[in-house]
């Protein structure tokens, strides 16, 4: 293909169709944070437009969970600044936390509520955050647990469910929130294999419906399959954004060559 | 043994166990109530109430429980004249029940604090990710699991608490078992042995069932994980 004009790295490829995607939603400016004298996250400059399926890799210790899990303000920054749908994420109290109402949050060891049933579970959030009646946050809730097919589970406690059941049920109680952006901060990794598929089958269809996604994941299948860009992290870094495509064929700097030359070669 | 009965009914040691019980049992409502404040405090993201929930237990934990109820009645009641009841009895009654409770509490609040470290902390990232803040978090996630996993150190709370009513008699509450025992052998010291046996025995009997009960508990209400 020709495309005169354009920088190298386009050349070989299409640029990606991205007319599905909407306005910009999550807005990261030039965000840094420290745990110490480690310089986690360095100047951090990210934006996922609505519709946006984006999915985070790196080695482990590159800040990619940290920087999941500073968008919705579970780790405070240094500096820099970070915005929801144009609003900036407020340091604390109510404001901030009707700001995370809005964006769902699917943890590596699904954190369910241990003291309640999978029903309750879900309808925590709507009932004494919306403000919704037990029976329609109960018959919202039994909806998106047949949808993440958990529904014959609703009256059991988390811990006698599978992994796997577990994080469909933390899905679907995300879900319950209407969040305008999900983060999933390596919702698989805690996973026995064989369960892994089933939350990534539930992930894939929440984004081909349209959900703005934020993943750190290890599961290249499902960068493949579902994300419509690919961010590269190490050492706190952006190293490489790209379509997934061209991240995994065609990696342009020698940290994903050599990231991906360990995980693709088994 | 029936002169022995004789002087359990006449000094009314049943009626003394009844007026330690009752100590204790309004001393734990009270304390346990002040003790989940003082623990919210001391978990809140706030630093001002943080310090001033660990002055609290700092303070009131290291100071000896003679010296609050003695202060109960000679400061409290005497020079700044807190009246708790029109009764002269009752009013030192409740004085006792206001000093078990406040020092009480700050072992409640320790024991609640060791049973909040029992919860992950992602139990509470997961409160807040969706969108509660921190007090229908604490009530809604954190607390329900902090009492459960709290039981077996609040049950060894309110063991020294139901024997600790006995400095009541410090707070010049005459009817309580310690005050009762003394007059028992001041008057029949001929049955010393056997008057101190019955409060001993007593205690045990009131108290056993309790490390029981909450052993048990512990057990059976454990937060599955």
């Amino acid at each position: 293909m020709d495309h005169s004009g354009t920088t190298p790295a386009d050349d070989q490829h299409p640029p990606a169709d991205d007319s599905h995607l909407g306005a910009p939603l999550v807005e990261l400016e030039a965000v840094d944070k420290y745990f110490g004298d480690l310089h986690v996250l360095q100047d951090i400059n990210l934006t996922v437009r609505r519709g946006e399926v984006l999915v985070v890799i790196g080695p482990s210790g590159s800040g990619k969970s940290t920087l999941c899990r500073a968008i919705n303000r579970l780790e405070t920054i240094d500096s820099g600044d970070i915005s929801i749908d144009g609003q900036p994420m407020p340091a604390e109290g109510r404001q901030l936390a009707r700001l995370r109402a809005d964006v769902g949050m699917v943890f590596q060891a699904f954190n369910l509520f241990a003291h309640k049933t999978v029903l309750d579970n879900v309808t925590l959030g709507p009932r004494k955050v919306r403000g919704l009646s037990k029976s329609d946050a109960e018959a919202e809730a039994l909806r998106l647990l047949d949808r993440v097919g958990v529904k014959n589970q609703a009256a059991k406690f988390p811990a006698q469910l599978s992994g796997g059941q577990q994080q469909r049920v933390a899905i679907a109680r995300s879900l319950a929130m209407h969040p305008k952006v999900m983060l999933f901060d390596e919702p698989t990794s805690a996973l026995d294999p064989e369960m892994i598929n089933e939350v990534l089958d539930v992930m894939e269809q929440l984004a081909k419906e349209g959900m703005t996604m934020i993943v750190v994941t290890h599961e290249m299948g499902f960068a493949r399959k579902a994300a419509d860009r690919v961010v590269f992290m190490a050492d706190g870094q952006i190293v490489e954004e790209a379509t997934p495509e061209e991240f995994f064929h065609h990696p342009r700097s020698d940290r994903a060559k050599d990231f991906l030359s360990k995980i693709l070669t088994h | 043994m029936e002169e022995y009965l004789d002087i359990v009914r006449q000094y009314d040691v049943l009626g003394a166990f009844w007026v330690n019980i009752q100590l204790a049992f309004w001393a734990a409502l009270l304390s346990l109530a002040l003790g989940s404040v003082l623990a919210l405090f001391r978990i809140s993201p706030i630093g001002s109430l943080q310090w001033a929930g660990s002055a609290y237990v700092t303070i009131l934990r290291n100071t000896p429980l003679t010296i609050i109820m003695v202060f109960m009645v000679l400061g409290a009641w005497g020079q700044l004249e807190l009246t708790l009841a029109t009764d002269f009895d009752l009013n030192f009654f409740w004085l006792a029940v206001v000093g078990l409770s406040i020092y009480h509490a700050a072992f409640v609040c320790e024991a609640i604090r060791s049973g909040v470290n029992t919860v992950p902390v992602g139990q509470a990232e997961a409160a807040r990710s969706i969108g509660l803040s921190f007090l229908p978090s604490a009530r809604l996630v954190i607390l329900p699991q902090a009492f459960r996993g709290a039981i077996a150190p609040l049950g060894n709370v309110l063991i020294a608490l139901i024997k600790n009513t006995t400095v009541a008699a410090a707070a010049s509450v005459a009817t309580e078992t310690s005050s009762v025992m003394r007059t028992m052998i001041e008057f029949r010291p001929d049955y010393i042995y056997a008057i101190f046996f019955t409060f001993a025995i007593g205690y045990v009997i009131l108290v056993t069932p309790v490390g029981l009960l909450s052993t048990s508990f512990s057990r059976r209400l454990a937060v599955a994980r």
